[in-house]
């Protein structure tokens, strides 16, 4: 891969606004910034399979939950350590997706929406219930420990647990942000839009579309497992009442305020549902609802494609009009 | 025979629109489907690449493909230019081109991108353009050089002159007459415009209400009064 000047320029600068609130920041605000980080990968999962493929998901909550426990039930109840847990909750929430996009694949558009619904309505109380309480704690949730970081690691860079927590978000996530974005930008990804624009024209083409929907659905369950998985650790704690229907409209906002269909949308998403709750509560400790609604409404209305819409925007204004030929 | 269809029969749900069809493509052959609107020439089409379930024989160099899903008719080198184009709108037309060349695993396929560039040069020029900007022209050409690219045996075509200028038309059909002339692709075409289509075509076939009333080379289909007077207008 070849980079300009201005895309060199633009990767250091984002290297740099990735690494330095590991120093500027305090605690209390780091952990926040790492709990963006985890919401833009949960919505990069989300812009994977409604995004790019077309099939609107209202449940990915679910994934996100059952990520979360698969992580918290082998950390607490096996004591297996944090990143051998990743691999497990990748591969058990890709089993799920890929079992929900079997009935995906019959119905399509406002009735998929409701069977993901129900899949984050059921979620919670799966996790309340009788039977799996000794797992999962049932109603009281399990708690865990951050690991700490390293020796090796702290004789050459003094970190604590909280830099070192967001030191390993940011990894895990740039590497599912690196390989969404090869996914897409290759002949999968291509294969995705085309089911979604026009199924019948990607059929004729020889695409197996029963296929592309539910990888779409796994890949994308995967990447939102792995979001929850990371987010149990930095919370340390999960109980069922944090993965509410909720959790999966504020992915879903995220995705349309960043950009649907969008890699980099993904991560303005993530940023926006942590941070302006947090504003809109500065601004109005009563109705602070209100005051997210209206920013919401604003937004939508300034930025009708999203925050990528707007890069897309300013990119083409800056590049020269005319089409560059193919050598 | 490069297509063989016997005796087919297809519809939508409860409603039957193709009676018992018999037809065939000769190998590196163009035939044409003729037909007023709702005669069945797309349902045709649309039978033989298996967008909907027909009955009869389908038979693709000898091989049975009635019955196999749409995908899999598509491998075994049939590519279908639906009505409507079917153009990735957001896609840029390389994009559209690479989509083309999905199933493609043989390291030609840039050899081909450079073969469509000669036969669709427009389209060299949109090269990173959306497809969604081209005119609906360039669309038409784009959605052939996508099936092409497929390196199909039989290209499907459905109304290539479909709500474009004449001039336009008269455009895409000189690249077909190139096309064929050059590639060796065979060709089973769905046209109103009976003149043009019948140009290009060495076989042709007369729908009427999902049945076929006449058939016989093209040149001695053109010379026919009903014809003539029906269809070409003069």
């Amino acid at each position: 891969m070849r980079l300009s000047p201005t895309g060199f320029l633009l990767l250091v600068l984002g290297l740099v606004a990735a690494f330095a609130p590991l120093w500027v920041l305090e605690s209390f605000h780091l952990f926040q910034l790492t709990m963006a980080v985890i919401m833009s990968l949960a919505v990069l999962g989300l812009n994977i399979v409604t995004g790019y493929n077309g099939q609107i998901s209202l449940g990915h909550g679910a994934f996100f939950a059952i990520g979360a426990y698969v992580t918290s039930i082998l950390m607490v109840q096996a004591d297996w350590s944090f990143y051998a847990t990743l691999p497990f909750a990748a591969a058990i929430c890709g089993l799920v997706g890929y079992a929900v996009g079997l009935p995906a694949l019959r119905l399509g558009g406002l009735y998929l929406a409701l069977v993901t619904f129900s899949l984050a309505v059921a979620v919670p109380q799966l996790l309340k219930h009788k039977a799996l309480e000794a797992w999962t704690g049932g109603v009281q949730g399990l708690f865990l420990m951050k690991p700490d970081p390293p020796r090796w690691l702290t004789s050459l860079l003094p970190l604590n647990a909280d830099q070192y927590m967001y030191l390993n978000v940011l990894i895990v996530s740039g590497i599912c942000f690196l390989l969404a974005w090869n996914l897409i930008r290759g002949r999968i990804g291509r294969a995705l839009m085309a089911t979604r624009d026009h199924p019948t024209a990607a059929e004729a083409m020889g695409m197996d579309i029963a296929a592309l929907k539910t990888g779409a659905f796994a890949v994308s369950a995967m990447i939102t497992g792995i979001a929850g998985a990371l987010s149990a650790v930095a919370v340390e704690f999960v109980a069922p009442d944090s993965f509410t229907f909720l959790l999966s409209i504020t992915f879903f906002v995220g995705m349309v305020v960043g950009g649907v269909a969008s890699i980099l949308g993904s991560i303005f998403g993530g940023l926006f549902v942590l941070f302006v709750p947090n504003i809109a509560e500065s601004i109005s400790r009563a109705a602070p609802g209100v005051i997210y609604g209206m920013i919401l409404i604003v937004f939508l209305f300034v930025l009708p494609e999203g925050f990528a819409g707007l890069v897309r925007r300013l990119l083409a204004k800056l590049s020269s009009p005319g089409n560059p030929q193919p050598k | 025979m490069l297509l063989e269809v016997k005796n087919l029969c297809a519809g939508y749900g409860p409603t039957q629109v193709l009676f018992g069809l018999d037809f065939a493509v000769a190998e590196g052959g163009v035939t044409a489907l003729l037909g007023a609107n709702g005669a069945g020439k797309t349902t045709t089409l649309r039978a033989v690449c298996g967008l909907i379930r027909p009955e009869g024989e389908v038979l693709l160099s000898g091989q049975r493909i009635a019955g196999l899903m749409t995908e899999s008719i598509a491998r075994l080198g049939v590519a279908h230019v639906p009505d409507g184009r079917g153009t990735f709108m957001e896609l840029t037309v390389e994009e559209n081109f690479r989509l083309g060349a999905y199933t493609r695993r043989d390291g030609d396929v840039a050899a081909d991108f450079a073969r469509m560039w000669e036969w669709f040069p427009r389209l060299k020029q949109r090269w990173r353009q959306q497809a969604g900007t081209l005119s609906g022209g360039e669309q038409q050409m784009l959605a052939i050089a996508r099936a092409l690219l497929l390196r199909p045996k039989l290209l499907l075509l459905d109304e290539p002159s479909f709500g474009l200028a004449p001039l336009i038309v008269q455009d895409i059909f000189g690249i077909l007459r190139r096309i064929r002339e050059e590639s060796g692709v065979g060709i089973l075409l769905v046209e109103q415009n009976a003149n043009l289509a019948l140009d290009l075509a060495d076989h042709a076939y007369l729908l009427e209400t999902g049945r076929i009333v006449m058939s016989g080379p093209a040149a001695e289909i053109r010379q026919d009064e009903a014809i003539r007077r029906s269809y070409l207008g003069y």
